[in-house]
């Protein structure tokens, strides 16, 4: 029996071959089968998603919204992420004991979302019945009727809550938050995800309810479908998610815009870890951003491509100074956090943060070198199967080019794309977007730091 | 970016829920004694290779902990052929994805690649095995690069660090009670040639397995083993002492003093290990027990203890039955603000003496068993997760292509039999309880730089 590529059509199958070996054969891209992901709105203005895929007796489902951290305030911070937090907690008449049992009696897996920009659910389950039907069952009365107990949410307060006090221990966790808020000042990005112990305690039932039915409308929302079903089964299945969600959002669409940074800054925090954390950066990319190929691949040359990057290489490899260090843009719906990172024995710090300035001004002022950015591209696209040899990983970037409106050929022109980026362009783009003496610097450690 | 050192003690979750039609996994065997297991899987033009050393930390002895971690970073750090820092880089530029891992009981090598690349991730692992240089240059820096390792991995992390100590508490003679990253002291005073003998030692064909799971043809990937390995000569292997852990006399408890936050409990009891996937019952109604307590949000701890009483804010339980060594069941939590260890202590006693007298109920053992059936199909998504479970079957030394029969062993577990376990091995004399009994950031000081030898 000849060997199927059951996972993809097999015209895409023997694309990705061809698409794959470009660097060694010097192909031409050819304009072959679209990646098929199927796009329609449901009844409601939700917007679907769908790539079937018949290999495994399995489907995943997302249901996302634009309800994410970066729609708190300073005020409400943690509303966002204790909204979607309870929404699993509690739906119709069912309890959150229901909810669990239901999901667990069919073996399927309900999992939480959350970042800057989106809050949602996805569900893996087995495309067999009983178990769909009975686990779409639960995530359409999660998304669609979530009921917020109170005696639930006291609960849930008290263990956010706790978790941000341990957090407001942790090295990695103070750096992180004194890095987001140096970056983003006065945005919403700013706010960590899961509140502050002040904010959170004073969140009310009503609130909840008042977030979901402003953020959680149907106008608003992306279902994502990978797996074994029909496109007319799928099409149901959307329709049964969206249907009873709330109607048109009042809120804006786009969230304010993110300021440049004016002045360099320089936060060094005392802390008796054995190891100094540390952050640099600004504002980056964001998803729909013109220069977004450019400074993703360059950054591959400078800290994203692992054991090969300039970045791994000075700190790691030629200093032992760290176990783990590395650059990378993470872009959302507004520009979100450009960001090196590193650990490093206290007394080192210094010398490591000389060496990531060094790495950093030099890449900026140069770009990468000819044979660096073939490295990278030869590794992008000859390793681009690799990004979509699963149906998680698939899920993964359908739900993105859904939320944020990217082309429904964005798979299908990612290699392309990667391919036409020249030196030149990651030079100027490098230097047009990041400024080497305007950097957030944070140093969280022992005062060997000094 | 890592090399990992990773604690094999939750493997058993994944490798239980594990992945089906193992039957097809087609296995060679080459002259010189390593051993080659293909599993077939098209649905990508991708393939994942791993080699696995029957060579963990538990192959150790004291002085040298850490040393097989050291050796899986210094294996990419240059042979004959390939200078340090090559080895990534030629993976890369074929496109490819490659790390390490260390375990207790293994340390493995894996690429993820286009399928027509396979040859490239053979001939390199084939090089590294037989021709590694080990430089005494390249040691000082990257026995750094394992310290810094080690301080953010454990020394800064609270739980981390009382996992270590309780460890090192309920395994008195077994090498289970060594961290696989190493103590501190030992990694201080390692020296290159602690990683040559350990390479010399352990590194050969005969106690190898190389597994590939992808779109490729088995009788392709028994030739190309064949041509990259085939010529490495067969060793003597050094002999594997037993250090079997004795019946444990009466409870051990344990405070471990750390600046934290939050206090943090660990309850462990000894248990066996699968060795006779036909024969034994045991391991397959502990693995069941820890799902009743554990398995998922409906499952007992976050039901009852989390949920319900409010007591912890956070639950688990966990069995890890396929290794080398001896098991345990594990029992941890961090108490809800404002409950002592002393009532979460209770709590988690009270959920266990529950199964103890009253056993577990027919619907929570349906809800595993179909979670054990649904895992199944969900592992099949991923190449490298079905390479991992049939490297640690038989890195275990269980059958490679058994872990269909370990599913179907699950779901013939009854309610008795989890009941006779949790009564057998849940009992105080073969527990150790762990605290950890935080202390205010303030009084920590910040560990001492290294020895000056270090080079």
């Amino acid at each position: 029996m000849t060997p199927t590529l059951a996972r993809l059509p097999p015209r895409l199958a023997r694309r990705l071959n061809a698409v794959t070996l470009l660097w060694t054969l010097v192909m031409p891209l050819g304009c072959a089968a679209a990646l098929p992901i199927e796009h329609w709105e449901t009844s409601t203005g939700a917007r679907v998603y769908f790539i079937a895929s018949h290999d495994l007796p399995m489907l995943d489902v997302s249901v996302d919204f634009p309800a994410g951290s970066g729609r708190d305030t300073h005020d409400t911070n943690g509303l966002a992420g204790l909204t979607q937090r309870l929404m699993r907690l509690g739906a119709d008449s069912m309890s959150e004991d229901d909810v669990a049992r239901q999901v667990a009696d069919v073996g399927a897996n309900l999992a939480g979302t959350f970042d800057l920009d989106r809050a949602g659910y996805a569900l893996r389950t087995l495309s067999s019945e009983p178990e769909q039907r009975q686990a779409l069952a639960v995530l359409a009365r999660v998304v669609q009727a979530p009921s917020f107990p109170a005696t639930v949410l006291e609960r849930e307060k008290a263990r956010v809550i706790a978790g941000l006090k341990e957090s407001d221990t942790k090295p990695d966790s103070i750096a992180a938050r004194a890095f987001m808020e140096l970056v983003f000042r006065d945005h919403p990005y700013a706010l960590r995800g899961a509140g502050e112990p002040a904010t959170v305690a004073k969140l009310t039932r009503d609130d909840l309810v008042a977030f979901y039915r402003a953020h959680y409308t149907a106008d608003r929302a992306v279902v994502a479908l990978v797996g074994d079903v029909t496109h007319e089964r799928a099409a149901q299945i959307a329709e049964e998610l969206t249907r009873g969600l709330p109607r048109a959002s009042v809120v804006p669409q786009r969230l304010p815009p993110v300021t440049p940074l004016t002045t360099a800054v320089e936060r060094e925090i005392e802390h008796p870890s054995a190891q100094a954390h540390i952050l640099i950066g600004q504002p980056g990319l964001a998803r729909n951003d013109p220069d977004y190929f450019p400074l993703w691949v360059g950054n591959y040359v400078l800290g994203g491509g692992g054991f090969s990057s300039r970045l791994s290489e000075e700190v790691r490899q030629k200093r032992g100074l760290s176990y783990s260090v590395y650059s990378y843009f993470l872009p959302y719906q507004r520009p979100g956090p450009f960001q090196i990172g590193l650990q490093t024995r206290g007394d080192q710090a210094r010398e490591a943060l000389a060496v990531v300035r060094d790495v950093l001004r030099e890449f900026v002022a140069s770009g990468p070198t000819e044979r660096e950015l073939e490295g990278a591209k030869q590794n992008i696209i000859g390793g681009f199967a690799l990004r979509i040899d699963t149906n998680r990983k698939l899920q993964d970037y359908v739900r993105v080019i859904g939320f944020y409106d990217l082309p429904l050929d964005y798979l299908d022109t990612f290699t392309a794309k990667v391919d036409a980026v020249t030196v030149d362009q990651i030079r100027e783009a490098f230097r047009r977007r990041i400024q080497p003496d305007l950097m957030v610097t944070v140093m969280v450690g022992a005062k060997a730091v000094r | 970016m890592s090399r990992i050192a990773r604690v094999s003690v939750t493997l058993i979750v994944s490798l239980w829920y594990g992945t089906s039609l193992h039957a097809q996994v087609q296995e060679h065997a080459l002259g010189n004694g390593m051993k080659i297991l293909v599993k077939e899987d098209h649905r990508a033009p991708v393939v994942t290779s791993m080699v696995w050393y029957r060579a963990g930390s538990m192959d150790e002895v004291n002085g040298s902990t850490g040393v097989a971690h050291v050796l899986e970073h210094m294996m990419f750090k240059g042979t004959k052929e390939v200078a340090p820092g090559e080895f990534s880089r030629i993976i890369a530029r074929a496109g490819g994805r490659e790390n390490a891992f260390t375990t207790k009981d293994s340390t493995v090598y894996h690429e993820q690649l286009h399928k027509s690349q396979l040859s490239l991730a053979l001939r390199l692992e084939a090089d590294r095995m037989a021709n590694l240089l080990l430089s005494e240059e390249q040691f000082a820096r990257e026995i750094k690069v394992v310290m810094e390792e080690r301080r953010l991995r454990t020394d800064d992390q609270p739980k981390a660090l009382l996992y270590e100590v309780f460890m090192a508490t309920a395994y008195q003679v077994h090498p289970y009670r060594t961290p696989v990253v190493g103590w501190m002291t030992d990694l201080e005073s390692m020296r290159v040639e602690d990683a040559r003998d350990w390479h010399r030692r352990w590194y050969a064909p005969n106690n190898a397995t190389l597994v590939v799971v992808g779109d490729v043809s088995a009788a392709e990937v028994f030739a190309e083993a064949e041509r990259q390995f085939g010529a490495i000569a067969a060793r003597p292997l050094p002999p594997r002492k037993p250090q079997s852990e004795p019946a444990q006399r009466g409870v051990k408890r344990l405070g471990v003093k750390i600046p934290a936050d939050q206090p943090y409990l660990v309850m462990g009891w000894h248990a066996p290990s699968l060795r006779d996937v036909d024969q034994d019952w045991e391991p397959y109604a502990l693995e069941m027990l820890a799902a009743v307590l554990a398995g998922s949000d409906a499952a007992r701890l976050e039901h009852e203890v989390v949920r319900a009483a409010r007591v912890a804010i956070a639950a688990g339980a966990s069995y890890d039955g396929i290794n080398r060594g001896p098991a345990l069941v594990r029992v941890e939590a961090t108490p809800a603000p404002g409950k002592t260890v002393q009532e979460l202590e209770q709590a988690l006693r009270d959920q266990i003496r529950g199964i103890v007298e009253q056993g577990v109920s027919e619907e929570e053992l349906r809800r595993v068993k179909a979670q054990v059936r649904a895992g199944l199909i969900f592992d099949l998504d991923s190449m490298f997760s079905q390479a991992r479970q049939i490297g640690a079957l038989d890195n275990a030394g269980l059958p490679f292509d058994s872990l269909d029969l370990l599913a179907r062993k699950l779901t013939e577990v009854t309610a008795v039999q989890v009941q006779a376990v949790a009564r057998k091995y849940l009992v105080d004399d073969n527990l150790t309880l762990a605290v950890l009994d935080p202390q205010p950031m303030a009084g920590r000081k910040p560990a001492p730089p290294p020895a000056e030898h270090i080079r």
